[in-house]
């Protein structure tokens, strides 16, 4: 009792002035506020904007941990082979584990402490509430970017993702842009060197280059896109023991997620389904090119448009920014009907720049950035439809 | 005629506290109040002053836009005081009843035999015509311009509301009368909605087409009705009446006395008798509140239901247009963690660490707590899944919001009511106030258009 009615006077004492808004997020994360309705419904649902983040950051959590464990592993792989015969009993160690966690847990506090010291000041300069958008966002970061990145680019890239991406636009609900994907392309194009290659996948990679130990870490799509064959079976891609970025590599905890988000009703199911329709519709369409015998081996795109087409939704990133970024309800399209044309062309683009860009073989981020863009587009139609609808009951009226 | 109507998006909130089928009547209020702003759009125009004496059934004010409506007292008394807000703004008239009723005789008027012309007169001079609502935009009906249909919805589907199956009960007579009358008032059909079960006093009557509804809040909303009936087309207007108010219609026409009693339901899990009682427009909720009885001191006394009532004091009046009377628990407190531990005691259309999904038959204590703050509209698709009319709920909203009045006209604007987005409001995760954005965006329409 001593402390709520404690920090009630403190709020009190704040309110109105410029620190309310940093004192009231601290505030509302240990005591759902004691706000009462006012006009209109007078009883409102349990659900509120901080559920529903807290809903994917637990969703996210399998991932992360998987993540740190998987740094730890894929560093010390490749520099003894024989790991990787055994990857369940080779994975899950302390070895792995701490250093994982020595690299993985630096981006998260980036990440967040960047993040949020940007949404707080916004938060105090415009007078509003400091929104909980970024609690995801800042999780979603870490998991996307390669182990080896500096600190320092991560620091430039979420001022820049969160300045730019969002609070520009007014703050979480007005940006155009999925904010954690804005972070990762502007890297991507910043940084290139840091974000694409076999040398940033593995820790250590890239100090070790030219040394006579030094390690290789390329990904399965980085081998593909070069026609040569992976060295990993597509099991080790779906359990996840395979370089890539920190957060991405393991379909199956994907999955998981996925179904928590679905059996939540967090995450839309219209999305994710559409999506993964898509990435296979393109995956046969390229099989059947190379069916057809149009691409002959030794073309530039063999290696991918070969690849069973299935497999593109177990190699890469594209399950991760399916479940967890092109759900993302603010950048994505807002109808139900829209969501599913949104969702199909996620799915087609990425295999789509996957195949044809390989430079960079991983097209996710790219098509649903661009389908970020295409969003309010695809909305507009679905309510012209309904609108139309109307028009004509007038028009069937008054004739 | 009877055709069915079923509804398959929407959701009943189950709360606890519902009113027991017994009538008792309220000892009659000393005072009585109207107030202007439960006539939307209204400035009256005064015709008493302080210290004047009238009966029931005079007049009390008019509206200034058009002198023929007509707003009357529910009962003989003394005008006491005009209490007046902000740029001297009509806020509240107290009266002070006499003992015992004293009627303004406005003559028996056969509905059948009337002309359309005599009937309209008759409501207006009455103080009846403000019972009778419009849309487009959710205001007391425009004398000049007649109806395609007149709605009214006989179906009980919001959280322990007034069950008009049983409270208006033997009203037969009454209600007969007042759709004879106003159906002579269109030139389409007066449609009336009753649930599936139960026995409603509709049932049986004449000149009406009766529809059977089913499905879950807001099968029971006359917006709905009309959505799934034929929807409101731009340039038409239709009517809207309560079946509670029918029956003082219909009492004014057979008796021409102006009878303001109101069968209420006082419901609310604070309540410790919930029951309904018989009282009149404007008296004192006290008057039964303390009959029956409450749990706690630190309550929110509505004047309507839960989702689309007003709030009022444990000390203030019956709205014009309540039938139910709700107490439920201010939500005033702070609760550890409320954000994200798992929750059993509250309801949540989604599944995150909330389980109302499991108990879908369990009956809640809700408070008025807010449950979060306010934000911008970030969740997309929740809204729809309550929401059974043919339009897009949340681009609506946001239409609204940035006053784009073509795109609103577009969208089905004129069709609907504030009350018709009383469930996306429940279910905002955003806490946005759903109803007043609508209201605004309507009251804009109507300064522009209408």
């Amino acid at each position: 009792m001593g402390l709520k009615q404690n920090l009630h006077k403190l709020k009190e004492k704040y309110r109105g002035t410029k620190m309310a808004p940093a004192f009231n997020a601290l505030h509302t994360f240990l005591y759902m506020p004691n706000e009462t309705t006012h006009s209109g419904s007078h009883v409102r649902v349990v659900d509120d904007l901080k559920r529903t983040m807290n809903t994917v950051i637990m969703a996210l959590v399998p991932c992360l941990i998987f993540g740190i464990f998987n740094a730890g592993y894929q560093h010390y792989a490749a520099i003894d082979g024989t790991l990787r015969l055994d990857p369940f009993a080779n994975f899950f160690t302390w070895d792995n584990f701490a250093l994982g966690a020595l690299k993985v847990l630096p981006l998260v506090i980036i990440s967040y402490g960047v993040g949020l010291l940007i949404e707080f000041i916004f938060a105090i300069i415009n007078k509003h509430e400091v929104e909980e958008g970024y609690l995801v966002t800042g999780m979603l970061v870490p998991l996307i970017v390669p182990i080896d990145i500096p600190l320092w680019m991560l620091t430039v890239a979420v001022i820049f993702g969160v300045v730019i991406g969002k609070e520009v636009f007014g703050g979480t609900g007005m940006n155009i842009l999925n904010p954690a994907l804005t972070i990762r392309a502007f890297l991507f194009f910043a940084y290139p060197t840091w974000m694409s290659g076999d040398k940033v996948w593995v820790h250590g990679a890239k100090e070790m280059t030219g040394q006579p130990d030094a390690i290789s870490g390329e990904t399965i799509l980085g081998s593909l896109a070069q026609n040569q064959e992976p060295i990993y079976s597509i099991w080790d891609s779906f359990w996840g023991f395979i370089p890539g970025s920190v957060g991405e590599t393991s379909t199956f905890l994907i999955l998981l997620g996925a179904a928590f988000l679905i059996y939540t009703k967090i995450g839309s199911w219209r999305i994710m389904l559409s999506a993964v329709i898509g990435a296979l519709a393109m995956g046969l369409i390229f099989n059947g090119v190379v069916n057809a015998g149009w691409i002959q081996e030794g073309n530039t795109f063999y290696g991918l448009m070969s690849e069973t087409f299935w497999h593109h939704l177990v190699i890469g990133g594209l399950a991760f920014g399916i479940v967890y970024m092109a759900t993302d309800p603010v950048t994505g399209s807002q109808t139900n009907m829209g969501k599913w044309y949104y969702g199909f062309f996620i799915g087609f683009i990425s295999v789509l720049i996957r195949v044809f860009n390989p430079a960079y073989p991983e097209g996710v981020m790219l098509a649903i950035l661009l389908m970020n863009v295409f969003a309010p587009t695809i909305d507009h139609y679905v309510v012209q439809g309904n609108i139309k609808k109307r028009m004509k009951r007038l028009k069937a009226k008054t004739a | 005629m009877s055709k069915d109507i079923k509804i398959k998006k929407g959701l009943t909130i189950k709360l606890k506290g519902e009113a027991e089928k017994t009538i008792s009547s309220a000892p009659r209020s000393r005072t009585f109040s109207i107030k202007p702003s439960d006539f939307h759009l209204i400035i009256p125009k005064m015709v008493l002053r302080e210290g004047d004496k009238f009966q029931a059934g005079d007049t009390i004010f008019y509206s200034k836009s058009n002198e023929s409506i007509k707003f009357v007292s529910p009962v003989s008394g003394t005008l006491t005081k005009i209490e007046r807000g902000a740029k001297r703004v009509i806020t509240n008239l107290l009266i002070e009843a006499d003992t015992q009723d004293t009627y303004k005789d406005f003559g028996v008027l056969n509905p059948e035999s009337s002309s359309a012309d005599a009937i309209k007169a008759r409501l207006l001079e009455s103080g009846c015509w403000p019972f009778i609502m419009q849309r487009p935009y959710a205001v007391i009906a425009n004398t000049e311009q007649e109806p395609e249909a007149i709605y009214v919805s006989a179906n009980t589907t919001a959280p322990l509301a007034n069950d008009v199956d049983f409270s208006l009960n033997g009203k037969e007579k009454e209600l007969q009368a007042a759709v004879t009358a106003l159906s002579k008032l269109t030139k389409g059909q007066l449609h009336v909605g009753v649930g599936k079960s139960g026995s409603s006093p509709f049932k049986g009557l004449k000149d009406i087409t009766l529809h059977t509804v089913s499905g879950p809040h807001p099968a029971g909303n006359v917006g709905t009705l009309i959505n799934k009936i034929q929807p409101v087309n731009k340039g038409e207007v239709v009517w809207t009446v309560a079946p509670q108010d029918l029956v003082i219609i219909g009492e004014l026409l057979l008796t021409g006395k102006f009878n303001a009693e109101r069968t209420v339901a006082l419901s609310g899990s604070e309540v410790k008798a919930p029951k309904y009682y018989k009282t009149k427009i404007g008296s004192e909720v006290s008057t039964f509140l303390y009959d029956s009885g409450l749990n706690s001191e630190n309550v929110r006394v509505i004047s309507g239901d839960v989702l689309t009532g007003a709030k009022i004091s444990p000390k203030g009046h019956l709205g014009y247009y309540s039938n139910t009377v709700t107490v439920i628990p201010e939500g005033d407190d702070y609760e550890l963690f409320g954000w994200n531990k798992p929750v059993f005691d509250k309801i949540s259309t989604s599944r995150a660490l909330t389980f109302s999904w499991l108990m879908p038959n369990k009956v809640y204590d809700l408070d008025t707590n807010t449950n979060g703050e306010h934000r911008a509209f970030v969740m997309t698709g929740i809204y729809e899944e309550v929401f059974p009319l043919d339009m897009y709920p949340l681009q609506m909203l946001k239409a609204c919001m940035v006053k784009d009045l073509d795109q609103m006209e577009a969208m089905g604007m004129y069709e609907v009511a504030p009350e018709d987005f009383a469930l996306t409001e429940f279910v905002c995760v955003s806490k946005q106030p759903h109803q007043q954005i609508i209201r605004n965006g309507l009251d804009i329409m109507y300064k522009e258009i209408g």
